[in-house]
């Protein structure tokens, strides 16, 4: 499907590009968004194709791919996927084992490498000069500067409603849960997909590691709300099958 | 102070955002007006204050129901929108300054995959609109989508213009 642009207000740009299984969505400022691959958005639009190539499981030819078929070694690889790796096993060891890059006991990096490739691909645009921007991966948005960004969250429960909104500056909202794509993050502490909660939604500073610690929240159910209380920097905000909610101390900050 | 404009623009997603959200814009479907059939929604619009959303029921019509109105109500046709998946129409029925149902004039109805985009992806798409009326905002963060339920976001009404 071709990749979509569309202006909406006065000097600012809107894309959306289908990549990593899903679709990114840029809200950039217009003079990023040049035409061709070389202004900053297409910098950074390039830097997501490039990540799912070099680390996509369900391609073959990718490095994670040939790593984890022990075809050829990691000094061999990307340096960025020995840099994935290392971000992983701290993730796992933070998550006493919720988190982890080889689910179903192939590497499987996914569940940091999006939120990881979008708040670069956000940092990129702010080197390039954007002072106001926000990626949003499928459903994970990295938000930088400009304005209080208002990021609405899905209700698991009731499609097509917001649970509530967050906002922020410069900050990173990840939402893990079976609405979208079914029953798809496993406990690997038991081998069944997780079912303690229907939705949870964690916010920080960046992307990468909101992204991780909502998967390995999401595997754990309830009890990530005093994991996630314990972790510097990160809140979260959970939406139970029942349909009861609850949220770390200083999820407050980011009510809108 | 809200108050609720109409916008049917050209792409799927803009068959829907536009229905506002903190807009300056004091009223109407302006840009509803190339729409084909029926229609007069254009007047006197004042400000709805916290333009909620109504309720509106799971299923959405097909066909016009611009023969159907009670009083008070008015049908305002988007435009023909070309999608991916072939064309795709709405119709709005507005009743003071709010979306109280919504029909499917046209959609695609081909192969398996306009059968999805019609049967669940357009009414998703239609439902999130209705459910958020009030207060705009940048983005949506929910479990991941894939990109064919990409088609049926918010997100994907954001990104074009809502």
């Amino acid at each position: 499907m071709p990749a979509q642009t569309a202006a909406e207000q006065p000097g600012r740009a809107r894309h959306a590009e289908h990549v990593m299984g899903t679709v990114v969505s840029f809200d950039v400022p217009a003079w990023t968004a040049v035409p061709g691959a070389d202004g900053p958005l297409g910098r950074a639009v390039r830097w997501l194709h490039w990540v799912d190539a070099t680390f996509s499981p369900f391609r073959v030819d990718s490095d994670v791919s040939r790593y984890g078929r022990g075809e050829i070694p990691l000094a061999q690889c990307a340096p960025e996927l020995a840099e994935v790796l290392g971000a992983c096993a701290e993730v796992s060891t933070r998550s006493h084992g919720y988190f982890t890059a080889t689910p179903g006991g192939r590497l499987d990096p996914s569940g940091y490498v999006k939120g990881w490739a979008v708040e670069r691909a956000a940092a990129l645009l702010s080197a390039a000069g954007s002072a106001e921007h926000s990626v949003n991966g499928g459903g994970d948005v990295q938000c930088a500067g400009g304005r209080r960004w208002r990021i609405g969250i899905a209700d698991p429960l009731r499609r097509g409603s917001l649970a509530l909104v967050v906002a922020g500056q410069d900050f990173a909202v990840a939402t893990s849960g079976a609405a979208e794509r079914g029953a798809h993050i496993i406990d690997p502490h038991t081998g069944r997909p997780a079912a303690g909660l229907a939705s949870i939604t964690v916010v920080g500073p960046g992307l990468a590691l909101a992204d991780a610690y909502a998967t390995a929240a999401f595997a754990m159910g309830n009890a990530a709300r005093d994991w996630i209380q314990s972790l510097a920097g990160y809140e979260a905000f959970a939406i139970t099958p029942a349909g009861a909610t609850w949220q770390t101390g200083g999820f407050g900050a980011y009510l809108d | 102070m809200r108050r609720v404009i109409l916008a049917v623009t050209g792409t799927i997603a803009g068959l829907v955002a536009l229905l506002s959200f903190k807009s300056h814009v004091p009223a109407v479907p302006a840009a509803a007006s190339t729409g084909t059939g029926s229609t007069g929604a254009g007047s006197s619009a004042s400000p709805s204050a916290g333009a909620s959303a109504a309720t509106v029921p799971g299923e959405f019509p097909q066909g016009s129901l611009a023969g159907k109105l009670s009083a008070g109500e008015t049908a305002v046709n988007g435009h023909v929108t070309d999608t991916a998946y072939g064309p795709v129409q709405i119709q709005l029925i507005m009743k003071d300054r709010k979306i109280v149902k919504v029909a499917v004039l046209q959609q695609p109805a081909n192969t398996i995959h306009d059968i999805q985009i019609g049967e669940f992806a357009f009414p998703k798409l239609i439902s999130e609109t209705l459910t958020t009326q009030n207060g705009k905002i940048d983005a949506v963060s929910g479990a991941t989508y894939t990109s064919a339920g990409y088609i049926g976001s918010l997100q994907n009404a954001l990104d074009h213009g809502a």
